[in-house]
């Protein structure tokens, strides 16, 4: 699998910040257990380690596996996820009111995560497929948009608040690359302003309540602070008081008394945040916009439009979660529940992050290459 | 290959997508840097507001002994359920999770919860108290199910003597609302123990020690985990009584189950070695914290076993109260110890008889007779030449118609009537027939136990009237050894100035009650020393109860002094509807001076 070409042209200095940071994530991890892990349990941190091994593993595949051959099965990848998100909501696991889950042998797995790669990349092979140089019309926006409902409807329904949100920016991103008429573009943001109240209704009624509730506390954390408000609040209170320079490793009073709820998954960041305070995220910031300029860079010099548009698929789904993900421990935008890439405790996301960003490893390694 | 330049638009939009991300990343940088360096000081304290806690310790509440050292009250360790409604999100489903191992129903939590509204919600609120070993464990292996909940460690009072003393010790309880708005408890705080009731009560100050304060690190469940700093508390005083819990445990044996009070005091002191009511009760179930249940049973007993029947029951003195009389005719003149008068058994005074109790009359009776036999008609004459006025300014004297002055609470003042007191209170004026109810100690007359015991005490104790008292030493926190004890000197109220030669005489016609052929106490003579009294039948009037004949039987008193030459020991017995003074109460007076001057020849003290 490894040909030589991939090594010669593997980018070691990208591969060194993903490294980095989930070296980060993996010593907060081990802070953030560090009093909750029982005496005879297998650390979270050691099995993080393993779920990096698996996933470098998925790195390296992304990196070998050619982008164009995974455009050309764009479409049967996105027929599949498509079965999943049915299968999940007929025969799923729920988890914390939602059915998001699937149980396949020992592994649960979460087909949400893969419809939003599948639907990126189907939407991603239509607009090269069907490239548009002054800007696509309504009709051939019909097909991307259906592309686009199905998924987000079927996730909206387990319910995934997160996910349908990555895969309605996405697809928005993309829309704004490929451009549409300025006359389109006009009508649409017309019709988005006057029937939001509309939709805003129906998104509002089909919310569950303890997704109300998240949204509720959101707009005012200190209604309840012991209830729905408390993850907010904790989480606010932890990386206010980490300070210019944070309480150090094991210090977080925040984290190892137990106040703050999800430190290792989803509020990771608020843990890193208290222990190495104001310094700590100006590093950890540095790491993420330098991958993030990296990958954008990568699809800027794509040697195809395909290229182009899958690379910055790959990149806006890694920085939504990211901004989300940290927004949301920052009480800067409501709890829903995704993780942040790199960092967070938990193998799913690890493997498909790092299988994605492998993609873009081998965009980079094709522009080289010529056949 | 497609040529670059034809994607030149799409590669400059991706341009603006770059600004667009790190334009996304400074502003939760922006957002970071205004969390943690313009407010981070707001947030650190909030921090340590979630981390440190401060919470108050109980002090150890001091220790009761009786005159010889033996322990009366203690606090034993006792493990409690208590709620820190701060950590509890969900408070329903927490009290659900409580019910199988408290026992307790949720309305009763709730209850409990409700009636602790202004509580401190960082304290633990105690929901049961005096949890098993096993519901211990039951709590703690699930606290991380229960945040909030707390097995919370006290000193518990307990009475190891169970119901002997009862009315005496009192019981402790937790400060009511109501008391927190006294001045006695301002400085206190919710849930704190208090006495409440007898000694307990009296000497809370002494008793209750203050409050520690201790900072303390908690975790999310609001559970201890380090303490950071801790002002300790102090612990009450030990206080020594004046009691002889063994000269107690005899009196309520001699009593037995009749209804009634005990009262020996130490004549020249006033010193109370014995106070007996009967029925009691248990210290223990009242003094825990929630028992409801125990309470409402207690306070609806009919036979009323929370009345200290020797300082709270009144009753008429009935024949005890010739004493009174026969002081107040010598002191004026009106009578001495030769002259004599014919009993018939009755005497003629307006439109009525006046009965004597021995219908057969006494024959020719001086006031030594007449005190011996209990003649009434001998003192109906007495009466009436003295006037009522004059026997209210004997009785005062004596000490009746107000408080002793004992050390415990809502003492009874009894009622000794005037000409004065019916126009104002009644509104009518005095009847001279009264008068001679009066003179046999029936009619408006009431008195204590207690203020009886002190009357005699003032026979035997030279025409000193002294205040009968409880508390014998304070030993202060800190001098637990017993080195440094501050005692109490006897207080003198009056001097009644009584004449040497009367009170010979009286206490000559006493010893003759007992000694005497025809005296009514006869059953009071014992081998052992000495004894003088006087008994008394008073009337019990008004209650009737169908079926039960006891209830309308007479009171039968006792008051008695021992040896009567140099009288150390003053003890009146009253047993409710008992009939016959000198059958029913001179026998339990023997049995209890007895027991004092056994005890005395054994151990000098």
């Amino acid at each position: 699998m490894l040909k030589k070409s991939t090594i010669a042209l593997f980018d070691w200095k990208a591969f060194t910040i993903i490294i980095l940071i989930m070296v980060i994530g993996l010593s907060t991890i081990f802070s953030a257990t560090y009093t909750s892990t029982p005496e005879n349990a297998t650390p979270l941190y050691l099995k993080q380690v393993g779920w990096i091994f698996i996933g470098i593993f998925f790195l390296l595949l992304g990196t070998s596996i050619d982008y164009q051959s995974i455009a050309r099965y764009a479409y049967y990848l996105y027929a599949f996820s498509f079965l999943l998100l049915i299968v999940v909501l007929v025969a799923g696991k729920s988890g914390f009111g939602a059915q998001r889950w699937l149980a396949i042998g020992g592994f649960s797995f979460q087909p949400s995560e893969l419809a939003k790669l599948a639907t990126a990349f189907a939407i991603t092979k239509y607009f090269s497929d069907y490239p548009a140089r002054y800007g696509y019309n309504v009709r051939e926006l019909l097909i991307p948009g259906v592309l686009i409902a199905i998924p987000v409807l079927l996730v909206l329904k387990q319910p995934d608040l997160g996910t349908g949100m990555v895969i309605t920016f996405v697809s928005v991103v993309l829309i704004l690359l490929v451009r549409i008429r300025s006359k389109l573009f006009g009508i649409m943001t017309l019709l988005m302003f006057m029937s939001f109240p509309f939709l805003w209704q129906i998104f509002w009624e089909n919310l569950k309540e303890y997704q109300k509730t998240r949204l509720l506390t959101f707009v005012n954390p200190s209604a309840d602070p012991t209830g729905t408000g408390y993850h907010i609040i904790q989480s606010k209170i932890a990386i206010g008081s980490g300070g210019f320079s944070g309480k150090g490793i094991l210090q977080s009073t925040q984290s190892q008394l137990n106040f703050l709820p999800a430190r290792h998954t989803d509020f990771i960041f608020s843990v890193f945040a208290e222990e190495w305070g104001f310094i700590g995220i100006v590093v950890l910031l540095a790491l993420y916009i330098l991958l993030i300029t990296w990958g954008l860079d990568v699809a800027i010099k794509a040697k195809d439009r395909l290229g182009m548009l899958m690379g910055c698929s790959v990149v806006t789904i890694f920085t939504f979660y990211c901004v989300i993900n940290i927004g949301m421990t920052l009480g800067v935008f409501p709890v829903v529940g995704i993780p942040l890439p790199l960092m967070s405790y938990g193998g799913t996301s690890m493997i498909t992050t790092l299988f994605s960003l492998g993609i873009l490893f081998n965009i980079r390694k094709k522009r080289f290459l010529f056949y | 290959m497609e040529p670059q330049d034809k994607n030149r638009g799409l590669q400059q939009r991706i341009g603006y997508l770059r600004i667009f991300f790190i334009f996304l990343v400074a502003i939760i940088l922006f957002k970071a840097w205004h969390m943690q360096i313009m407010k981070g000081k707001y947030y650190r304290e909030l921090a340590e507001n979630n981390r440190i806690r401060s919470v108050i310790v109980p002090p150890l509440r001091g220790i009761i002994y009786d005159r010889n050292g033996e322990v009366m009250a203690k606090n034993v360790a006792s493990f409690n359920i208590g709620l820190v409604l701060a950590d509890i999100k969900d408070l329903e489903l927490t009290l659900e999770k409580l019910a199988p191992v408290t026992g307790l129903s949720l309305n009763e939590m709730k209850e409990r919860i409700e009636d602790n509204k202004n509580y401190d919600p960082f304290s633990p609120l105690i929901i049961k108290d005096d949890i098993s070993m096993k519901e211990v464990a039951l709590i703690e292996s699930r606290k991380w199910f229960l945040p909030g909940v707390l097995v919370v460690v006290e000193g518990r009072r307990e009475y190891p003597h169970m119901d002997s003393a009862a009315h005496l010790l009192g019981y402790v309880g937790e400060v009511s609302r109501s008391q927190l708005k006294e001045t006695e408890y301002e400085s206190e705080l919710p849930g704190r123990i208090i006495g409440q009731y007898g000694i307990e009560k009296v000497y809370d100050k002494f008793l209750r020690g203050s409050v520690g304060r201790k900072n303390i690190e908690v975790d999310a469940t609001g559970r201890e985990r380090r303490v950071l700093n801790i002002v300790e508390p102090v612990s009450g005083d030990n206080i020594i009584l004046s009691v002889d819990i063994r000269l107690q445990k005899m009196a309520e044996e001699a009593l037995g189950e009749r209804r009634g009070a005990v009262v020996a005091m130490e004549t020249g002191t006033g010193e109370i070695l014995a106070l007996a009511s009967n029925p009691a009760f248990d210290p223990n179930l009242l003094s825990r914290r929630l028992s409801p249940k125990v309470w409402h049973e207690i306070v609806n007993d009919p036979a009323f076993p929370l009345n200290n029947r020797a300082t709270q029951g009144t009753y008429p003195p009935g024949s005890v109260f010739k004493i009174v009389m026969s002081a107040g005719g010598l002191e004026e003149g009106l009578i001495d110890n030769r002259a004599r008068i014919s009993c018939s058994g009755g005497m003629h005074f307006g439109n009525r008889v006046f009965r004597d109790w021995k219908a057969e009359g006494h024959g020719s009776v001086d006031l030594n007779k007449a005190i011996v036999e209990s003649c009434d008609v001998y003192f109906y004459q007495l009466g009436n030449r003295m006037g009522v006025d004059t026997i209210e300014k004997y009785a005062s004297l004596f000490g009746l118609g107000d408080v002793t002055g004992i050390d415990l609470p809502s003492e009874k003042k009894g009622l000794v009537p005037s000409t004065k007191w019916k126009l104002e209170a009644r509104k009518e004026r005095w009847y001279p027939g009264e008068t001679l109810s009066v003179s046999i100690g029936q009619g408006y007359m009431s008195v204590t136990p207690l203020q009886q015991a002190v009357m005699i005490n003032t026979v035997a104790n030279s025409g000193i009237l002294v205040r009968p008292r409880i508390l014998k030493g304070i030993i202060p926190e800190g001098f637990s050894d017993g080195k440094r004890v501050y005692q109490f000197p006897t207080v003198e109220i009056r001097k009644t100035g009584i004449h040497e030669n009367t009170l010979k005489i009286i206490k000559d016609a006493l010893k003759g009650v007992v000694y005497n052929p025809g005296g009514t106490g006869g059953a009071a003579r014992s081998s052992l020393t000495e004894i003088a009294g006087k008994t008394g039948t008073a009337q019990a009037v008004g209650r009737r109860f169908q079926g039960d004949t006891t209830r309308f039987n007479d009171h039968a008193w006792f008051a008695a002094f021992a040896p009567v030459d140099k009288p150390e020991i003053t003890v009146v017995v009253l047993v409710e509807h008992g009939g016959h003074g000198g059958a029913e109460a001179a026998p339990v007076a023997k049995k209890i001076i007895e027991e004092y001057v056994k005890k005395k020849h054994h151990s000098p003290l």
